[in-house]
C-alpha cells in the first residue's frame, strides 16, 4: 500500500537508526512510502500548547500534502501520531478549518478534513496483517523477553486514539509475539518515559524513566522496545543518569519498534543502526543470536 | 453472576506489608465493583475497609484502582471490569496511588486537600461590589463549568505520573480547579494566580503531558488540558522566567526558522544557564560519540513558508486575545481546544 510517510523530526535527528530501519523493513511489509520531505514539525503538544492555531496550521498543512497525494499518513513516532490527530480532529469542524486554510492558502494548500493519521504500528496490525508480519520472520525472537513501552501519546485520551479499536493498546504485545519473542507484563508499559519534563524538571524526567525500566527488569525483561522516539530519547540517551537519580543499575537496551521487527526478519544489528544506541543491545543479541 | 476480587489490603498501624486477599461473591449482572465489594464486606469479611456514601458518582468517596485503572467503584460495573480485566472471571482491586493507605481502599485525602487549597479556590474579586448580582456572559461560565463538574474524588490524582516521582506537584485536582478560577469572569486575581502556579514548586511546568488525568475524569473535566491552558495564560501573561516558557519558545523559534526541530538548539535553550547545562555535558558528550548529534541542520524547502504561516497565525492569535473570550481559538468540545484567552476583571 502507498502511504504519505511522516518520519518526524527525532527519526531524521537523535535518532538516525530509526530513519534507517524503518527504510529497510517496509519493502518486504509492501508499504510503499512516499515522504512528506516539505512538512512541518508537529509541534508535538507544545506548540498547541503555546498557540492551537498555529500548531493546527502547520498540520493542516501536512494533512493537505497527504490529501492532495490521496494517500493516509504514517507515522513512525507515537508523539507525532497523537499530536496530528488531536489537530485532525480539532480540523473536522468546517468553520475552524476554513480559517486554518486561509493560512495555507500562500501555499495554494487547502485541506478538506480527509486525511487517515497512522502509526505504523497500527497499519502493521490492520492494515499489513500480522499474519503477514509473522510470514516475514526468519530470525524469531525466542527466548527474547521484550518489555513493550508505548508512548503516552498512542494509547491515551483513548477518546481520540483507539478510533473505535480499543485493542490498540495491547498492539506492541501482540507483534512481540508474532515475531516469535515473549512479552513481558509490567505497569510501566503505558506510562511516561518522563521526556516532556526533562529540561524543566530534569530529576521527575529521570525518575520517571528509570522508574519504568526497573520496572521492565523485574518483570523479567532482556530488552524493552518502544514505537516513540521520544521515549527513546530518554529510555536509551538518558539511562545512565536516570540508573543515577534512582540508585539502582539498569542497563536495558531499548529498541525502536522497527530495529524488533528488522532483528526477527534477519537485519544485522549494524544494518538496523543500534551502533548509535547509549545502552549497547550487544550482549542481551548475541544470547539470542546463540540460541537461535 | 460470579466474581472474585482480589483486593490488596493493607493495615498500616498493625503490619507494614500490604497483602492480597480474594474474596468470590455473588452479585446481579447490573452489579458494580463498588456493590461486591460491600457485598464481602456484608458477608464475609467485616474487616474490609472500603470508603463509600452515595453510590451514585456523585460524592466521589470510592476512587480506587481497578485493574489498575483509577476510577470510582460506583461507576465501574463489574461485568465491564472483567471484559476488560482479561484474567478470568477476576477484578483486581487496589486503593487509589499517590496517597497513603490509611486501612485497604481507604485512602489518606489530608495531602490532596491541601494542595486544592493551595490554589485559593474561592472567588477573589476586585472593585467595588455589584448592588445586585454579579452578570456574566453565559458563554464565558459555559466554558468554567465543565470543570466545576469535579467532584474533588481523586482518580487523576490517583493515576497522575508526575506524582509518582514528586509529591510536591500540586496535581491535575487542584491545577483544574485553580484554572476554573482564572477562568471566572468575577475573580479578579488571574495574574497572581498564573505568577503563582508558574513560579510554585510543583506548579504547572512539572505536568509531564501523559493524559492519565484525562483518561481516568469520571467527570471529564480533562485536567491536562486545563493545565496546558494555565500554561498558555502564564506565558501571554508575561510568567516566561522558567524552563517551561523557555522550552516553549526555543520550540517555536526553531520550527520558526528551519520548519523542524533542532533539537541540540532547543536543548541548549531550555535551560536557565551555564550551571544546568553542566547536567546535560554527560549525555551530550556520549550522544554526539554515538553520531546521534547532527553537525548541521538543514531546513525543510518550505522553511519560508512556514515561517510566513507562524507570523501570520501569531497576529491572528494576538488579536482574538484582544477580542475576548475564545474568540479565534480552536473550536470547543474537540480535544486539547483552544486558548483561554477570556477572563477580564470581575464586576
Amino acid at each position: 500500500m502507498d502511504v504519505a510517510y511522516y518520519p518526524g523530526c527525532v527519526a531524521k535527528g537523535g535518532a538516525p537508526e530509526l530513519y534507517r530501519s524503518v527504510k529497510l523493513i517496509l519493502e518486504p511489509l509492501g508499504i510503499r512510502p512516499t515522504e512528506l520531505f516539505d512538512a512541518a514539525c508537529t509541534g508535538a503538544g507544545v506548540l498547541t500548547e503555546r498557540n492551537p492555531l498555529l500548531a493546527d496550521a502547520l498540520n493542516g498543512r501536512t494533512f493537505a500534502m497527504a490529501e492532495r497525494k490521496g494517500m493516509p499518513i504514517m507515522t513512525i513516532c507515537s508523539t507525532c501520531t497523537g499530536t496530528m490527530l488531536a489537530c485532525n480532529a480539532r480540523l473536522q469542524d468546517g468553520g475552524y478549518r476554513a480559517r486554518v486554510n486561509e493560512l495555507l492558502a500562500p501555499e495554494k494548500y487547502e485541506y478538506q478534513g480527509g486525511t487517515a493519521i497512522k502509526h505504523l504500528l497500527w497499519m502493521l496490525v490492520e492494515d499489513v496483517g500480522l499474519e503477514r508480519v509473522g510470514g516475514l520472520v526468519r530470525r524469531p525472537l525466542e527466548g527474547l523477553r521484550v518489555a513493550p513501552f508505548y508512548g503516552c501519546y498512542l494509547v491515551r485520551p483513548s477518546a481520540l486514539v483507539d478510533e473505535g479499536r480499543p485493542d490498540r493498546e495491547r498492539y506492541l504485545e501482540r507483534l512481540i509475539e508474532t515475531l516469535g519473542g515473549q512479552a513481558v507484563e509490567y505497569e510501566g508499559a503505558r506510562k511516561c518515559c518522563g521526556f516532556p519534563v526533562i529540561t524543566m524538571n530534569r530529576t521527575n524526567g529521570l525518575k520517571m524513566t528509570g522508574r519504568n525500566i526497573a520496572d521492565a527488569k523485574e518483570h523479567g525483561a532482556d530488552i524493552m522496545v518502544t514505537p516513540c522516539p521520544l521515549c527513546h530519547l530518554n529510555l536509551d540517551g538518558q539511562q545512565e543518569e536516570a540508573a543515577r537519580a534512582l540508585g539502582v543499575p539498569l542497563g536495558v537496551p531499548i529498541l525502536h519498534l522497527p530495529q524488533l521487527i528488522g532483528l526477527a526478519f534477519g537485519f544485522t544489528p549494524s544494518q538496523l543502526g543500534m551502533s548509535h544506541h547509549l545502552v549497547r543491545p550487544g550482549a542481551v543479541l548475541a544470547r539470542y543470536a546463540q540460541a537461535v | 453472576m460470579d466474581v472474585t476480587l482480589s483486593v490488596q489490603r493493607h493495615n498500616p498501624d498493625a503490619n507494614p506489608a500490604t497483602w492480597w486477599q480474594d474474596y468470590t461473591v455473588t452479585v446481579p449482572d447490573h452489579a458494580t465493583v463498588l456493590d461486591a465489594l460491600l457485598a464481602v464486606r456484608d458477608e464475609q469479611d467485616e474487616s474490609l475497609t472500603v470508603r463509600c456514601s452515595c453510590r451514585s458518582h456523585i460524592c466521589g468517596s470510592c476512587v480506587m484502582r481497578i485493574d489498575g485503572r483509577s476510577a470510582l467503584g460506583c461507576k465501574t460495573k463489574v461485568a465491564e471490569a472483567l471484559r476488560r480485566g482479561g484474567a478470568e472471571g477476576r477484578v483486581r482491586v487496589q486503593p487509589a496511588g499517590n496517597m497513603a493507605v490509611l486501612k485497604d481502599l481507604a485512602v489518606d485525602l489530608e495531602g490532596f486537600f491541601g494542595k486544592v487549597r493551595a490554589v485559593q479556590p474561592w472567588l477573589q474579586p476586585v472593585g467595588p461590589e455589584p448592588e445586585r448580582e454579579y452578570l456574566v456572559p453565559n458563554e464565558a461560565m459555559l466554558r468554567v463549568r465543565d470543570a466545576m463538574a469535579c467532584i474533588l474524588c481523586g482518580a487523576c490524582v490517583s493515576a497522575c505520573n508526575s506524582l509518582e516521582v514528586d509529591d510536591r506537584f500540586l496535581g491535575p485536582a487542584a491545577l483544574a480547579k485553580a484554572w476554573r478560577f482564572t477562568e471566572d469572569p468575577r475573580d479578579g486575581h488571574d495574574r497572581d494566580r498564573l505568577e503563582f502556579l508558574s513560579s510554585v514548586p510543583g506548579g504547572i511546568w512539572d505536568c509531564t503531558h501523559c493524559f492519565a488525568c484525562v483518561e481516568v475524569c469520571p467527570k471529564d473535566v480533562k485536567p491536562m488540558e486545563r493545565i496546558i491552558e494555565l500554561r498558555r495564560r502564564a506565558m501571554d501573561a508575561g510568567f516566561t522566567d522558567n524552563n517551561g516558557a523557555r522550552h516553549s519558545q526555543a520550540f517555536r523559534d526553531t520550527i520558526a526558522h528551519s520548519g523542524w526541530l533542532d533539537e541540540t538548539k532547543v536543548a541548549v535553550r531550555s535551560v536557565r544557564g551555564p550551571d544546568e547545562l553542566l547536567d546535560w555535558v554527560g549525555v551530550g558528550a556520549r550522544s554526539f560519540l554515538r553520531g546521534k548529534v547532527p553537525l548541521r541542520h538543514k531546513a525543510i524547502p518550505g522553511a519560508l513558508r512556514v515561517t510566513a504561516i507562524v507570523s501570520a497565525a501569531e497576529r491572528t492569535a494576538a488579536g482574538s486575545a484582544r477580542g475576548g473570550a475564545a474568540a479565534g481559538a480552536a473550536p470547543h468540545g474537540a480535544p486539547g481546544h483552544g486558548p483561554g484567552s477570556g477572563g477580564g476583571s470581575g464586576a
